[in-house]
């Protein structure tokens, strides 16, 4: 008697991803189509008063090299890596602190970092303005020590930029950094420092090397949202450094120059997508990025 | 010579190593041998300086080393797992420690290139780590380490994660590369049939304690205490009360005599010691005589092993010579056997 075949297993999640199909449709759609009216809206031209015209240019992409809006560009992704790199560079320390901590402490670390994580982000930044503003805690404290400050200066500068864009950036590299750290290998540090490495150099060439992944990944989800950011630069800086994110937001709400907020909003998108790749290119070899 | 003194080491509340002294020379294989947990990986570590020691003091010719970071020991180490860095390539592995110390490129690829021939792998010099075998790894691991002429070559259980047929091969590469070199080994191993075939000298460890340091060959024939007793090569026991320091009584009332290496005062709990090669079929008046049952026969080849119970817990093994079995020994029989009080070892049992 011929047996017969057992039936195909089949796979249980494939009656959930029924239920996933529609809902990643709606969010790609809402996606692409608002993406090609951005690319339409940057051939086109601005209207006498402030509308868009259907008239096929170039105009608006040729602006973007314009050396007044080439220098907020290559300013603001100057910014960006800046941060980015002043991020890593904090990083590491503290997810080497966190991941050679006690279960305790981690804990206490992680939910440290977590907490004003969750706060909304404009809120963070007014906070850290009432602290530096006018009568705040920190004006108060000059003021009590009898050290003459300008009270503009410094409730406004780029360095409370920098200050701001870092803390609030800050957890999206600690947490992958110590994420990895976790996992990695510790014989191998004691390995180096057995055959004469320097702490340094177990650093730059033991632990720097095998965390590359998690070290470029978490690099572009800081630099990405730094480079399109306004809300920082704009309640820190004073809107007195204007950046690529102010300058698009102008466009389309104080100039209302459509077309050309299009046009510089894809321009940012490029540097986006270019940057973070090329970082991957250059860091993770192709064996590794797979695996 | 590597000395080193009253050195204890404590986890939190946990004793790691107590009270241990050691003397290793130079040249010498030395291993440290003893069950999970001993302290043996503590103490290499402590010497490799990965580890601090709570008490006591590491001289390396007189020199007091035991404060001083890894980097200026002269020793390296063979890691248990290897810790190969995975980004190198097997050339770049071991050139690691030449490049740290900044030794020049010609030089550096030379030694690099000798290094690996000794371990037979230069062909594989361009190979990433996660290509190689377990027992390429292991020789990768080690030239890294020899490569440095480290006065001292420290192996965390080196051999562990081979399989039987890898680990008996390497064994043999070890031991020659060790006559090659001439530097100390100290080798870190539960397996006692490695620390017995490679090395000079073997401190057997035991719960952080030394039991006893001494050569594979005085270990199995005169162990000092009753863990080593216990723990080195098969034994059979009997427990009995002690009568003086060479004799004790078993409860059916016959007298054990053997050489009792410990001040056993009478009255105590003893247990007597024998190896199942020593263990013989039969009466003799002259030698400590045992009535037991007989619970298992076994043809291994060489010899019959029987398994003689005394009583319930106390089990004597005993390797008989297939012509002294003509008479036929079963299961369940009822036999007599002896044993030399030269053959037997007297300790009193820890309680």
């Amino acid at each position: 008697m011929k047996r017969k075949p057992p039936p195909a297993p089949t796979l249980i999640s494939n009656e959930l991803a029924w239920f996933g199909y529609p809902l990643l449709l709606w969010l790609m759609f809402f996606m692409a189509a608002p993406l090609f009216l951005v690319i339409a809206l940057g051939f086109f031209s601005r209207g006498e008063y402030g509308g868009v015209e259907a008239q096929l240019t170039l105009e608006n992409f040729h602006r973007l090299f314009d050396p007044v809006y080439f220098t907020i560009f290559v300013r603001s992704i100057t910014l960006s890596l800046v941060t980015a790199l002043i991020c890593l560079a904090l990083s590491y320390p503290m997810a080497w602190a966190m991941a050679s901590a006690s279960q305790k402490w981690r804990l206490y670390f992680t939910v440290g970092l977590a907490i004003p994580f969750m706060t909304n982000l404009i809120i963070r930044v007014y906070a850290i303005k009432l602290c530096v503003g006018m009568d705040g805690p920190l004006q108060s404290l000059l003021t009590w020590l009898h050290i003459s400050f300008d009270p503009y200066q410094i409730s406004q500068n780029q360095t409370l930029v920098f200050y701001g864009m870092i803390t609030s950036y800050l957890p999206f590299m600690v947490f992958p950094i110590y994420a990895a750290l976790e996992k990695f290998d510790f014989s191998l540090v004691e390995a180096a420092e057995d055959l004469g490495a320097s702490q340094l150099k177990v650093l730059f060439s033991v632990i720097l090397p095998n965390t590359r992944t998690a070290a470029v990944n978490s690099f572009t989800l800081v630099f990405v949202p730094c480079l399109g950011e306004f809300v920082i630069p704009d309640l820190l800086g004073g809107a007195k450094t204007m950046l690529a994110g102010n300058l698009i937001t102008e466009q389309f709400l104080k100039a209302r120059d459509w077309p050309f907020g299009a046009a510089l909003s894809l321009g940012l998108m490029t540097v986006l997508l270019v940057l973070p790749y090329l970082l991957r290119r250059i860091f993770i070899p192709k064996a590794k990025a797979a695996a | 010579m590597l000395r080193i003194v009253n050195m204890s080491k404590n986890f939190a509340s946990q004793t790691a190593l107590a009270d241990v002294a050691l003397e290793v020379k130079d040249g010498e294989f030395f291993s440290l041998l003893g069950p999970s947990g001993c302290g043996k990986t503590t103490l290499l570590r402590i010497i490799g300086g990965f580890e601090t020691p709570s008490t006591g003091e590491i001289y390396w010719n007189d020199l007091r080393i035991d404060q001083i970071r890894p980097q200026q020991r002269p020793f390296n180490m063979v890691f248990q797992r290897y810790a190969l860095f995975p980004h190198f390539s097997v050339f770049e592995n071991v050139a690691f420690g030449l490049k740290v110390k900044q030794v020049a490129p010609a030089n550096l690829r030379r030694r690099v290139q000798e290094a690996l021939n000794l371990v037979g792998l230069w062909a594989l010099r361009d190979r990433l780590p996660e290509t190689l075998s377990g027992g390429q790894a292991q020789r990768v691991a080690v030239a890294r380490a020899i490569v440095n002429e480290p006065k001292i070559l420290l192996l965390d259980e080196p051999l562990s994660a081979l399989d039987l047929k890898m680990r008996e091969h390497m064994q043999t590469e070890l031991r020659e590369l060790q006559r090659r070199l001439g530097i100390t080994f100290i080798l870190v191993t539960h397996d006692q049939d490695e620390a017995m075939a490679l090395s000079d000298r073997i401190g057997v460890m035991n719960q952080g304690r030394l039991e006893q340091v001494s050569t594979p060959r005085d270990l199995y024939e005169r162990p000092a205490t009753h863990f080593v007793a216990d723990f080195v090569g098969s034994m059979g026991s009997v427990h009995g009360e002690c009568i003086d320091s060479e004799a004790m009584r078993l409860k059916n009332g016959s007298v054990i005599r053997g050489r009792g290496q410990l001040n056993l005062t009478k009255g105590c709990a003893a247990e007597a010691f024998v190896r199942p090669e020593k263990v013989h079929i039969g009466g003799n008046k002259s030698a400590n005589e045992i009535y037991a049952k007989v619970r298992s026969v076994a043809y291994k080849g060489l010899h019959f092993e029987l398994q003689l119970e005394v009583s319930p817990e106390q089990i004597i093994r005993a390797f008989v010579p297939p012509e002294t079995m003509s008479g036929g020994v079963n299961v369940g029989d009822q036999i007599q056997a002896h044993f030399s009080p030269a053959d037997t070892f007297l300790f009193e049992r820890p309680t």
